[in-house]
């Protein structure tokens, strides 16, 4: 059903439209209002900083060698994670979707824990058990694994929460056709399951990219605050530039990671959907 | 058979060292030096005042965000004008942008040398560094949750109860509070856990735009990291374990509501 134009309403309402839609307008005013002081007013203002010297500026930026150093460290680290994130978070949907075990239903809850908890406490839980002082003689604190670490921890549910849904309505005839039929599990697997979970896969890494080559909190205390060790990503390197007052320098970094995150997106939705065309057909 | 169980035990095994061991493992450290210690450093002065604060924060920016976010949605959908799919765009920004970035950009539009700057500064409005750069901050990065939680609730409920009571008389308002609300509400109150939760926990772009001095603009995540920075690991985890308790309640309710909502 086509939703109905305000339009359309004023004449099957009567004189009632005629307040509605002056409430409408106004309603209408302050929601636009609301959006544009609190995010359209500064995400403009961030443009305008950062391109107000020309691409050029942002390019001579971008070749600054410590700052070319912490592009690379971020798409580089980012993109190892969402590789593991695909294998094991499609495994985590797998096992709660078709397997069954006591306190399935808790690890599901479970998954949702690093969107619920914040990301200073990601952190600050992985230095503690991995850091220095860890108990089980493992420190990753001030590496570029200690980051992968984090990003893991905070990006782990978009992959699964992506698949498991497709992986409940995937119908299982073809699988067991496929079973009768004499192919191992692994071929089903390849043949079949994958291509159905593609496009929610793509997706869900995708969100997680964006994730990831953004992460502040998770990362700061495990990267520590030190450029000479190599391990400062984009985001610590912006947050730097602000303490120093360097809103040029920063919001030319900041430019430089929002048009990288939405390329992610873009470039992963549109896979998404290339995949999902080419299956139905 | 045996595939299904190793699949099993990589799949828990995973979920275990990255998630459960971690957080088990502060749970442990916080109370390794009793519950007394535990206590006092949860009743600390800085501790307590960051704790308020970001309960008022969060608090706020629901409040904001709700009106917000349900007025938004209703006007999405019932209303819909030239532009709409700008605006529903426009509302999911927050969702793909670095805490960092977040902060900057509004220390650039509210911050002493930023577009409203001079204005404030002439009318001895403080936003950056202190209590309203905060609130912004949090408001920013919590806006799209109620809006898209209730666009769903809303377009699947539909306007016929809501048309019932108007032919029957009803005023706008009396409409609003009597069908509307509670029909979505389950949207509503989804909405609202999530941006509770997200507020509670948000730090990069908060830090941007706080002056973080204990005791005036320090929130609990910021006096995480800064107890952990002055070699105070059980003040930070402690304050860990008051964040992760309300991470864990939100969830609860969380699954509470999705449940409530499908039945």
């Amino acid at each position: 059903m086509a939703a109905l134009s305000p339009a359309a309403a004023v004449p099957r309402r009567g004189g009632v439209a005629r307040t509605d839609d002056a409430a409408a307008v106004v309603v209408r005013g302050l929601s636009a209002g609301y959006l544009s002081l609190i995010v359209l007013l500064p995400l403009a203002a961030l443009l305008w900083t950062s391109t107000r010297g020309g691409i050029g500026a942002v390019w001579q930026t971008i070749t600054i060698p410590t700052v070319l150093g912490a592009l690379e460290l971020t798409v580089g680290v980012s993109a190892i994670v969402v590789i593991i994130n695909a294998v094991f978070g499609t495994l985590i949907a797998w096992v709660l979707v078709r397997d069954s075990f006591r306190g399935k239903s808790a690890v599901n809850a479970l998954i949702d824990l690093p969107f619920a908890l914040p990301t200073i406490v990601a952190g600050l839980t992985l230095l503690a058990l991995y850091g220095p002082s860890s108990p089980v003689h493992v420190n990753v604190a001030y590496t570029r694994m200690g980051i992968a670490l984090a990003l893991l921890f905070v990006t782990l549910p978009f992959v699964t929460r992506a698949v498991q849904p497709v992986l409940i309505a995937l119908d299982r005839d073809m699988e067991e056709a496929a079973a009768v039929l004499g192919a191992g599990s692994l071929a089903i697997f390849r043949r079949i399951v994958l291509p159905n979970l593609g496009p929610a896969l793509l997706a869900g890494a995708g969100l997680s990219f964006a994730r990831a080559l953004g992460e502040f909190g998770a990362v700061t205390l495990i990267a520590g605050n030190n450029p000479l060790r190599g391990t400062q990503v984009m985001s610590l390197v912006i947050f730097g530039d602000i303490q120093g007052y360097q809103f040029s320098s920063a919001a030319a970094l900041s430019f430089i990671l929002l048009a990288l995150s939405l390329a992610v997106l873009l470039v992963f939705g549109r896979l998404s959907r290339a995949l999902s065309g080419h299956h139905d057909r | 058979m045996i595939a299904r169980f190793s699949l099993r035990l990589v799949a828990l095994g995973y979920l275990a060292v990255l998630l459960v061991l971690p957080v088990a493992w502060i749970v442990w450290s916080a109370f390794g030096g009793g519950v007394d210690a535990v206590w006092r450093s949860a009743t600390a002065p800085y501790a307590v005042h960051a704790l308020l604060l970001s309960v008022l924060i969060a608090v706020i920016a629901v409040i904001a965000n709700t009106v917000f976010g349900v007025v938004t949605a209703l006007m999405i959908v019932r209303h819909p004008f030239p532009g709409v799919s700008i605006l529903n765009a426009f509302v999911d920004l927050p969702l793909g942008l670095s805490p960092v970035v977040v902060g900057l950009s509004l220390v650039l539009v509210y911050g002493a040398t930023g577009w409203l700057g001079p204005w404030l500064t002439a009318h001895g409005i403080t936003v950056i560094f202190s209590l309203p750069g905060m609130i912004l901050a949090t408001v920013f990065v919590t806006l799209p949750f109620v809006v898209r939680e209730v666009v769903p609730v809303v377009r699947e409920v539909g306007s016929e109860q809501e048309e019932a009571s108007r032919t029957l008389g009803a005023t706008a308002w009396q409409t609003f509070w009597r069908i509307t609300l509670p029909s979505i509400r389950a949207g509503v109150i989804y909405g609202v856990v999530l941006t509770m939760a997200r507020a509670l926990g948000e730090f990069g772009t908060v830090i941007v735009v706080a002056g973080n001095i204990p005791g005036v603009t320090q929130t609990l995540t910021m006096y995480v990291e800064a107890e952990f920075q002055n070699f105070d690991p059980r003040g930070a985890y402690v304050a860990s374990l008051e964040l992760a308790v309300l991470a864990i309640l939100t969830l609860v309710l969380m699954n509470v509501v999705r449940r409530k909502g499908v039945a």
